[in-house]
């Protein structure tokens, strides 16, 4: 909770020196905080129901425990990702709804903002789409504990992904590598795509109505999530392959 | 007085080999490091070229806008050489290791063995970091030769330099007795998860880990000229604002008089509580 309050300091600071984050993307202050609401409710989801139990999966492969899990006659993959919740994540996501309620109301004062019946469901849709794509991201992490004896650095690398997510993609559409990471990161591991779209609904930065490209994308999250799904399912069944039990 | 160089000595070379157990592991999280880098050299680009742009005079191709002094260039080199900050200053784990033998009895050791135990603590901590160092001098080196362009002074002056990197060893002995310090309150709280997580986010926005200290605004309440007076600024800000050469003439002797002075105290310190806390201590658990 305290580390999303002081990534919101640090954009309250920014915003002091500059309207607008990429020139004409549409991103100035309060769609912005939109967008950062968006990201700590897919966060707060994926550390409440998956965070634990992924850290928790590469401690069983250390030990040689996962033995017992995959002598179960229910699947493996079922049984490791959902066994505990961890409740004192869930905060988080309840500021991000705050701030997202904040946020648009500040919003509709300064311009219009349209909304339809759809508008909520479409973006809980979509949230669901984060979550289920940031899942298979971490179960694909988690799996490589399997090849490298341990992976400490699990929340490190969690991390370290989700950079990657928590800004608009505008600010990579700029240059040859920001290009290649842009495509790396919506059409390899769709990341980019499913933070984005959910805030592009309500925050709309661009105006109304959307433009095509942006329809297109929301198409292209709900196939990025069922493909790295599919992925996180693949890589996880083959790192199972390699799974030498330890010490028992 | 040999027989002690002797047992650091051993300490030594122990911690060096616990640290290359898990090498793959290791190698990645280096790597890893310089990802939050990338994002955060794309988010201030976005930011200067909206900078830039509002100015009449721009030029079009490189954003040239500045924010509190400090151009694109400025920026992204600032970020850059924080990590290198934070690689001799950030000690992950040290805190709760010594909270936790203190808790578990581990400790007791420390009151039977002829050992010292910052000592022996500090010993493995620059192994560790050798190590660390060792293997992550290659990267480093390879993204700071992809990046010098950000450098737009080039390199500082000698005494700069020079003092740039006496700040980096006084800053990893700054992280280091500052976190023994709160690792030892746990003779009196004996759990100091959340006293490490205050620090850890005092630290992570006051070091200016997050983003130069010359952004923090000065109302309501000056916090710029608050975090002149305490230690934090040493652990990142002040070796990457001396390579910037934002901190100038006597500025930079009077910096590293102050953070040799910060230093001190906390060595002090630290031995006061642990003379005082093992006083104290009980010895609970096995």
């Amino acid at each position: 909770m305290a580390w999303a309050g002081m990534n919101w300091g640090l954009f309250k600071i920014i915003y002091r020196h500059t309207g607008e984050i990429g020139l004409d993307s549409g991103w100035h202050e309060h769609e912005f905080f939109i967008f950062l609401g968006t990201i700590w409710i897919i966060n707060s989801l994926i550390q409440t129901l998956f965070m634990a139990n992924a850290a928790e999966f590469s401690e069983l492969i250390r030990t040689g425990n996962l033995d017992f899990a995959l002598l179960k006659p229910i699947d493996t993959q079922f049984l490791i990702s959902f066994p505990r919740i961890n409740w004192s994540q869930l905060p988080n996501g309840i500021l991000g709804v705050m701030l997202i309620a904040h946020s648009l109301s500040e919003l509709m004062q300064e311009r219009e903002i349209y909304f339809s019946v759809f508008s909520l469901p479409a973006f809980l849709f979509f949230i669901g789409c984060g979550a289920v794509v940031m899942y298979s991201v971490m179960i694909c992490l988690a799996s490589t504990s399997i090849w490298f004896g341990r992976n400490q650095n699990l929340y490190n690398f969690w991390f370290y992904i989700t950079n990657f997510y928590r800004y608009p993609m505008e600010i990579y559409q700029r240059s040859g590598v920001g290009m290649a990471l842009w495509g790396t990161f919506t059409f390899v591991v769709p990341i980019l795509v499913v933070s984005n779209i959910p805030a592009r609904i309500l925050a709309q930065p661009l105006g109304t109505p959307w433009k095509s490209w942006e329809w297109g994308l929301a198409a292209y999250a709900i196939i990025g999530s069922i493909w790295s799904l599919m992925a996180s399912r693949w890589v996880f069944k083959r790192a199972l392959k390699s799974y030498r039990s330890a010490s028992s | 007085m040999l027989e002690s160089a002797v047992i650091w000595w051993t300490f030594f070379k122990i911690s060096i080999n616990e640290r290359l157990i898990y090498r793959a592991d290791f190698m990645l999280g280096t790597l890893m490091r310089f990802l939050p880098t990338l994002t955060q050299i794309f988010l201030w680009w976005a930011i200067y070229d909206v900078i830039s742009n509002n100015e009449p005079n721009n030029t079009g191709a490189e954003p040239d806008g500045n924010i509190a002094g400090y151009k694109y260039g400025d920026m992204v080199a600032y970020y850059l050489l924080v990590i290198i900050s934070r690689a001799f200053s950030s000690m992950p784990g040290l805190t709760g290791g010594i909270a936790n033998q203190i808790r578990n009895g581990e400790v007791k050791k420390f009151l039977i063995q002829p050992v010292d135990m910052q000592g022996c603590l500090l010993m493995q901590r620059i192994a560790h970091k050798l190590v660390y160092y060792l293997i992550a001098t290659l990267p480093f080196a390879l993204v700071f030769f992809l990046c010098r362009d950000f450098f737009i002074e080039g390199w500082p002056p000698p005494d700069a330099l020079a003092v740039f990197f006496a700040s980096l060893i006084l800053s990893f002995l700054l992280g280091f007795y500052l976190e023994c310090c709160i690792g030892l309150i746990g003779f009196w709280f004996l759990e100091v998860t959340s006293l490490t997580f205050i620090y850890m986010l005092m630290n992570f926005l006051l070091s200016g880990h997050m983003f130069p200290l010359e952004l923090l605004p000065a109302e309501p309440f000056n916090i710029r000229q608050l975090v002149e007076y305490l230690p934090f600024k040493y652990l990142a800000y002040f070796p990457a604002a001396v390579f910037l050469g934002k901190i100038e003439g006597p500025e930079l002797y009077r910096g590293l008089l102050a953070e040799i002075g910060w230093v001190v105290f906390f060595i002090v310190l630290s031995r006061i509580l642990w003379h005082r806390g093992i006083k104290r201590y009980s010895g609970y658990g096995g």
